[in-house]
């Protein structure tokens, strides 16, 4: 969005490193195209190509690539920068990118669930930077089961966000200073929004001793 | 039983030492008191729980999900077209706002804009929406602090709004006025002259709220110095729309990002300074002008032309995923969507403002008497199907 107008970046890293991530850059596109074409539910017919993700090259993403290397893909979806991290990277990027680099708005904390995948979820970050006036998505990919550092120490907004991630996808937030369901009552079993969780489906159980009713249905 | 009851009532009787009580006659120590779910000042089904300490509250903490839906999941299991009118069921008080955010989303998602007349359309419809969900939080708000008047004066104006609405649509509260690649509807004869009539009946009606209340000395009391959220604490806390303006942080997606036909109006941000309940009221009352300016330039100069753009019957936006936001009157609502390329939806995120900014309440009422949290509450503008979804 706003690339054009953002001269006082620092440099980017001295040309040693920036040629191996040059290369590095131009080889995941082609070999780990995970993030564009995933879901590709069987249903889908050969649809007319649209548009596809272009690598995003920005003073940001060059420091960036520089420090973390392979652990760290950016590319552009119809105009919208993104990240897509290591899960071990996670919590060292979202505070740079607060620190240094100004995102210091937490738009919003969300997640995917890709059951047929191997890392079952995509936890997506939304940031912004008031300053910059941009705006970027940091993802990462995680097993079921698996947990992720809570990002409260870093924008005090997460703590509902994660609990909300929590409530509906069961994904656990090291150090969240609160974890419980926020939406859903605290007895209910089950993260709705979970692929293998029905429309229809609820926790009857819950249901029958707190309602006093067969189904809530 | 009995007897056991009758041992520990005189046990406790005889440990009773009436010269010197251990206890004073009233307790002092912390009270833990419900506030909601069911009353008349949260604005819905809200349950606070307060930690008092007699009037000074010590912290709150916000049980919410009494309306959840569950309108994300929903979203996954109907088509692009036929989530549209669910979304006007989250913030159901500004309707038109949650419908433009929903369709400018899948539209960016499969590339497409709106043409230019279907945009001024609905930026004259959002605005109006905007004045509409202004108005109907200045009459609950006052009401919640004891100005019975302004509900009365703000409801008779805001159905000039509603009329409007129905005679686009035919909807007053939950329009579904657009469609995805721009509106369904082709404006009614006199609509112009009907929106002109809307902006010179209702100017002065604004100034009466403000007569009422501005220099009203309770309100001032009851508004001034209370719920103070500084500038850096609303940005930590996500806190937009008119609480984070009223903290002094002057930024509107509408300027910041433009979307619909935003850019081709002039109009200001109104902004304050202490980030206090009054200062808050100050910038709605501001907004509601600053809305009449951009219907005003955008009713005087709709472009004709076609309000649909070509979009297939059947909506499969490509694989890939987009987050759009606009500037809902309550700060910023976004959707973000992650299309497999069928006809449905293969996530919905909805990112709402009301949701994130009910998190600051208790930043905001620390330390304030327990009948603040009842202004703080209508002052951060909630509504709670939007916060539950």
């Amino acid at each position: 969005m706003a690339e054009e107008a953002k001269p006082p970046v620092p440099p980017p890293p001295p040309e040693g490193e920036k040629k191996p991530a040059a290369e590095e850059r131009a080889a995941p596109a082609s070999a780990e195209p995970a993030k564009p074409a995933e879901p590709a539910k069987p249903a889908a017919p050969a649809k007319p190509a649209g548009p596809v993700p272009v690598p995003w090259t920005s003073p940001l993403v060059e420091k960036y690539r520089g420090q973390y290397g392979s652990g760290l893909d950016a590319q552009t979806y119809l105009g919208q920068n993104y990240f897509a991290v290591d899960r071990s990277l996670i919590p060292d990027i979202l505070r740079l990118l607060r620190d240094e680099e100004q995102f210091d708005y937490c738009v919003d904390i969300t997640a995917v669930h890709y059951p047929q995948r191997e890392k079952q979820f995509d936890v997506v970050w939304i940031i912004y930077s008031f300053p910059r006036n941009e705006r970027v998505r940091v993802k990462t990919q995680i097993a079921d089961g698996a947990s992720i550092p809570s990002s409260v120490s870093i924008w005090a907004t997460a703590n509902w966000l994660e609990r909300e991630v929590y409530d509906m996808f069961g994904i656990q937030f090291d150090g969240h200073p609160d974890l419980k369901r926020i939406l859903l009552p605290d007895g209910w079993k089950g993260h709705p929004l979970r692929k293998d969780y029905g429309i229809l489906q609820q926790d009857n159980e819950w249901v029958q001793i707190n309602l006093g009713i067969e189904s809530g249905q | 039983m009995n007897d056991s009851t009758h041992d520990a009532s005189s046990r406790a009787l005889s440990n009773l030492d009436l010269e010197t009580p251990e206890k004073p006659y009233l307790d002092s120590n912390e009270l833990i008191i419900n506030m909601g779910p069911q009353h008349p000042a949260t604005h819905g089904v809200l349950r606070v729980i307060l930690k008092l300490d007699g009037e000074k509250v010590l912290g709150t903490e916000c049980v919410i999900g009494y309306l959840h839906r569950g309108v994300e999941k929903i979203a996954e299991n109907r088509t692009y077209t036929m989530f549209n009118p669910y979304v006007d069921r989250m913030d159901y008080v500004a309707a038109v706002s949650n419908g433009l955010g929903y369709c400018e989303a899948v539209e960016k998602l499969m590339n497409v804009e709106a043409p230019a007349r279907a945009k001024y359309i609905r930026v004259i419809l959002t605005e109006l929406n905007r004045i509409a969900s202004h108005q109907l939080w200045l009459g609950t708000h006052a009401l919640d602090i004891g100005a019975m008047t302004p509900l009365f004066y703000t409801f008779r104006d805001r159905e000039e709004i509603l009329k409007i609405f129905e005679k686009y649509c035919g909807a007053r509260l939950t329009t579904h006025a657009f469609r995805i690649g721009g509106c369904q509807y082709e404006t009614y004869a006199g609509f112009e002259k009907e929106v002109k009539n809307f902006l010179t009946f209702v100017a002065p009606k604004i100034d009466e709220y403000e007569e009422l209340l501005t220099t009203n000395r309770i309100w001032i009391e009851r508004t001034k110095n209370v719920g103070v959220i500084s500038a850096a604490d609303a940005i930590a806390l996500g806190v937009t729309g008119p609480v984070l303006r009223a903290s002094g942080v002057k930024w509107d997606l509408r300027k910041a990002q433009p979307y619909a036909a935003y850019s081709e109006f002039n109009f200001d941000i109104p902004t304050g300074t202490n980030g206090d309940t009054y200062d808050r009221y100050l910038v709605r009352m501001a907004e509601m002008r600053q809305s009449l300016r951009i219907i005003e330039q955008a009713v005087n100069r709709i472009p004709e032309g076609p309000i649909m753009a070509k979009v297939p019957k059947i909506i499969k936006p490509p694989v890939g995923e987009i987050y759009h936001s606009i500037e809902a009157p309550k700060g910023e609502l976004g959707y973000f969507i992650v299309s497999d390329g069928s006809t449905q939806p293969y996530r919905l995120r909805v990112r709402p403002p009301s949701f994130v900014n009910l998190q600051a309440l208790d930043t905001m009422v620390r330390g304030l008497l327990v009948a603040d949290v009842v202004a703080v509450i209508g002052t951060i503008d909630i509504v709670l199907g939007e916060v539950d979804r």
